[in-house]
């Protein structure tokens, strides 16, 4: 536990992505089994724990500390579970803490009513960080800012075995995962798959650069929409049925409504969406359902999932990967002729002549649910990663608006002395009729770092007020921001939020009157 | 004034507490005409008063701190001389809190009364260790009076640096300290847990280093950060000011990982409110055990609280059958930053 505890400690603190990687990577090596192959589960949302912590916890406290004394430390901590941690009295009779494994797996084994009285019992026997650590555990969520994908990147980085290897058979794997760890440290052969549901790896496209679209022709290539959802996987194999995002996360539990219909013997590539009839719903919507872990009747009805399809990989034991997409999209078409499962349908091909049409095709392309164009090329297999040549996006071309800088905020890791963060606002009437700001969203990239090195300046040279780490400025400078859509919203005081807004250009020329207003947001709401 | 009743002999004017028989302020906020100064934080060594008591080294910190400690006259103390102020006997004893920090033991008429300036009780390579007082009145700090507050071994802080120092070799570690105290004392333990190279200072660390060095407090080779190409810096160990450490003078450091070492950094709301990558929980005062096992040590029936957080040491003291009262002392900071 002590390690586990100190990895979640330092994860929790760390901005940089190669950081974790090689704060993870460190600790695979360093960590026997199987702590380590439940510390992997743990920090890829593998382990549960249906227990009701909040009220084990309350009691065993209350027992404990007194409770003025407890809510004055609450409310200086702002956490409950970490007020926990930090106030449980230091035992006497502390000993060695347990080992990760040893923890999990009796409290997999325990009773309910056997619960209250190991928590207690472990908590007497760790350190403050290590009882954080726990209680982190034990909601299952542990938010130090590593996804699953970063996780299995860290395995790759240590072991040296490529990544889409590894989410190929991670499905198929259980913690602690020691047939991984016996693969990854080169003591046994890979992990058979045969049989079993796994995520393949999927292909991913380029955007497109205007070199290469002049040498698209229809002869090499198909064109499709680029629909505005996420790209899944659909498999259902040896009895299991899953729904993998890009990345290979399993989010079955979020989509039963599109899992069921799943035929035998198949895996699927496609575009997950809300649809309504025949209508594809804005982002948000589809965005509504990926936020939560269950979903209720009432979401499932207000909000069908739906998955349009882009190709097709296997088809009973056949892999169809190696086949040209023209002709995996045939067999696709046929097979789904067939079977024509419920909540999906095919993504279809667009007829182009000529760049010139495709050109007027895209510029068109401001409908609800589609994200831009995708070119295939006729021949391509079916590539794990993103090769090149093969797939193209052409995103639609992005919302612009002229918006104020208004607050400023120190960026984490090596931004940390510089003001990276950017919110920026629209002008509309005050109550007194004089206009205002107000902030319509923000952002932290799209410059150079040279541009930032001067935005920190400006910042510093224009401050009304600071806030801790955010400094009001006066409003003078105007951003160019770039974003996809906009969209309705009841948590910012604008009603608007912004999808992807980037700084697109600093406009050091352009008065600040001059920026847009509010409502040429709002008239770019799409839902 | 009466020898029993605290309140009628210590009292709080707008210039701090006084203590009325023996004619001086403790720790005053505003400039008098006499005052005793427990140690030479500037929240209690302020500038401006015509006499100032005080212990060598904390008179040596104000001159090198203020230009001078007084303006008219000095008279520096040993722990444990006994002088007459007064009507009242003055004391000194260690606080164990930095270089020169003293409780401040006042005795009239019988009665005993103690006003402990800051202080910690876990041991300091840098400074003599407290000792238990034993009063009728405590007069207690209350920094970390939360029971949330329980400061580890500053030892497995040390640790948790250096193998940091040895994961990220090509990283430069920036960590931020007090200049007064927390900075020679991290020193000392990185020495004490065999670190042998070079510590990088910030300019504003150099002046309290030297000072220490000068009372025998050895704390190895020590370079200005200022200096040496962006390269040589990799790997190293910085001190820098709190102030210095999220702003522009690290933008010279090679890719630095910031650290904090201060009592604040269990709570991790705090940690990341600055924006610090490797909290250190290292504290130069005393944490929620220390002030409430010191209370009851004391034997003093009556405790009164100055700056940090009152309601919950008060609720305590209340709870265990004492009488207590906060108070409010005005240019107390958030200390230990």
């Amino acid at each position: 536990m002590k390690a586990f505890a100190a990895l979640l400690d330092r994860l929790a603190y760390t901005p940089s992505r190669n950081d974790k990687l090689r704060l993870l990577a460190d600790y695979f090596a360093a960590t026997p089994d199987p702590d380590r192959g439940f510390a992997l589960a743990a920090l890829t949302d593998g382990l549960f724990f249906r227990l009701p912590l909040r009220r084990i916890l309350g009691e065993l406290v209350e027992a404990r500390v007194d409770p003025v004394l407890f809510g004055l430390s609450r409310d200086y901590v702002g956490d409950t579970a970490e007020t926990i941690a930090l106030i449980w009295p230091a035992s006497e009779t502390s000993r060695e803490p347990p080992r990760l494994a040893a923890m999990v797996e009796t409290l997999q084994s325990a009773l309910p009513m056997e619960v209250p009285s190991l928590l207690a019992k472990w908590l007497d026997q760790l350190d403050a960080t290590e009882r954080w650590a726990l209680l982190k555990l034990l909601t299952g969520a542990l938010r130090v800012g590593v996804s699953a994908r970063l996780a299995k990147t860290a395995l790759a980085e240590w072991s040296g075995v490529p990544l889409a290897d590894i989410e190929e058979v991670w499905h198929g794997l259980r913690p602690p995962y020691l047939e991984l760890f016996a693969w990854l440290s080169g003591t046994s052969p890979r992990p058979e798959m045969e049989g079993r549901a796994a995520f393949r790896p999927l292909m991913l496209s380029h955007q497109i650069e205007d070199r290469e679209l002049a040498g698209i022709n229809p002869v090499d290539f198909v064109a499709e929409w680029k629909w505005d959802g996420i790209r899944v996987q659909a498999a259902h194999q040896a009895g299991e049925k899953r729904l993998f995002s890009r990345t290979g996360d399993d989010i079955s539990g979020s989509f039963p409504d599109v899992v069921e219909a799943l035929p035998e013997g198949v895996v699927l590539d496609g575009e997950l969406l809300v649809m309504r009839g025949r209508e594809v719903a804005p982002f948000n919507d589809l965005q509504q359902r990926l936020n939560r872990k269950s979903v209720t009747p009432a979401m499932l009805k207000s909000h069908p999932a739906h998955i349009r399809l882009y190709d097709m990989l296997f088809v009973g034991d056949e892999d169809l990967r190696p086949l040209p997409f023209i002709a995996r999209r045939a067999r696709l078409e046929a097979w789904h002729k067939i079977h024509a499962p419920l909540r999906t349908d095919i993504s279809g091909i667009i007829d182009f002549a000529s760049v010139a049409e495709l050109e007027a095709l895209w510029a068109g392309a401001r409908e609800t649910g589609i994200e831009g164009l995708m070119l295939k090329r006729r021949d391509s297999p079916y590539i794990a990663g993103r090769p090149k040549g093969h797939w193209y996006k052409w995103k639609r071309a992005p919302l612009l608006i002229d918006a104020v800088l208004m607050y400023a905020q120190r960026g984490s890791g090596t931004r940390s002395s510089y003001y990276s963060d950017y919110t920026f606002g629209a002008w509309r009437d005050g109550e007194d009729g004089k206009p205002e700001l107000v902030p319509v969203g923000k952002s932290y990239f799209g410059f150079t770092d040279e541009e930032l090195k001067e935005l920190d300046r400006w910042v510093r040279n224009h401050t009304v007020e600071s806030f801790g780490p955010v400094r009001q400025v006066e409003p003078k400078l105007v951003f160019e921001v770039a974003f996809d859509s906009v969209h309705r919203s009841t948590r910012h005081k604008s009603g608007v939020a912004m999808r992807f807004p980037r700084i697109h250009r600093i406009r050091w020329d352009k008065p600040a009157e001059e920026a847009d207003r509010l409502e040429t947001l709002t008239a770019l709401i799409v839902d | 004034m009466r020898p029993d009743k605290f309140d009628s002999w210590l009292t709080v004017d707008r210039r701090g507490l006084l203590c009325r028989p023996g004619g001086f302020y403790i720790d005053p906020h505003g400039a008098v005409e006499r005052a005793v100064i427990s140690h030479g934080h500037s929240d209690h060594a302020r500038p401006g008063h015509e006499h100032v008591l005080a212990t060598q080294e904390t008179l040596a910190v104000m001159q090198a701190r203020l230009g001078t400690a007084a303006r008219r006259g000095t008279q520096k103390v040993a722990y444990g001389e006994k002088l007459k102020l007064g009507e009242v006997t003055v004391t000194l004893m260690p606080a164990g809190h930095v270089l020169g920090s003293a409780q401040i033991l006042i005795e009239w008429k019988g009665a005993r009364a103690v006003v402990s300036g800051d202080y910690k009780r876990r041991a300091d390579p840098t400074c003599p260790s407290y000792e238990l007082v034993p009063c009728d009145l405590f007069i207690t700090e209350a920094t970390f009076a939360l029971p949330v507050f329980q400061h580890g071994d500053a030892r497995g802080e040390v640790a948790k640096l250096l193998k940091s120092v040895g994961q990220f070799p090509e990283r430069s570690h920036m960590v931020g300290v007090y200049g007064l105290g927390k900075c020679q004392r991290l020193i000392a333990l990185l020495r004490a847990a065999g670190y042998e190279r070079p510590i990088y200072l910030h300019g504003a660390l150099e002046a309290c280093c030297a000072l220490y060095e000068s009372f025998g407090v050895k704390l190895g080779v020590l370079k200005p950060a200022t200096g040496p190409k962006r390269d040589e810096l990799k790997g190293q160990i910085v001190l820098a000011p709190p102030s210095a450490i999220a702003d522009r003078w690290s933008r010279r450091l090679p890719d630095p990982v910031t650290a904090f070492a201060s009592g604040w950094m269990r709570v991790r709301a705090r940690a990341r409110q600055q924006g610090i990558e490797l909290p250190l929980v290292i504290s130069d005062h005393a944490d929620w055990g220390e002030l409430i096992q010191t209370i009851a040590e004391t034997g003093a029936e009556e405790v009164w609280v100055t700056h940090g957080r009152e309601d919950a040491l008060l609720h305590h003291i209340k709870s265990t059958g004492r009488r207590g009262r906060a108070l409010a002392l005005i240019g107390r900071e958030d200390e230990d930053q």
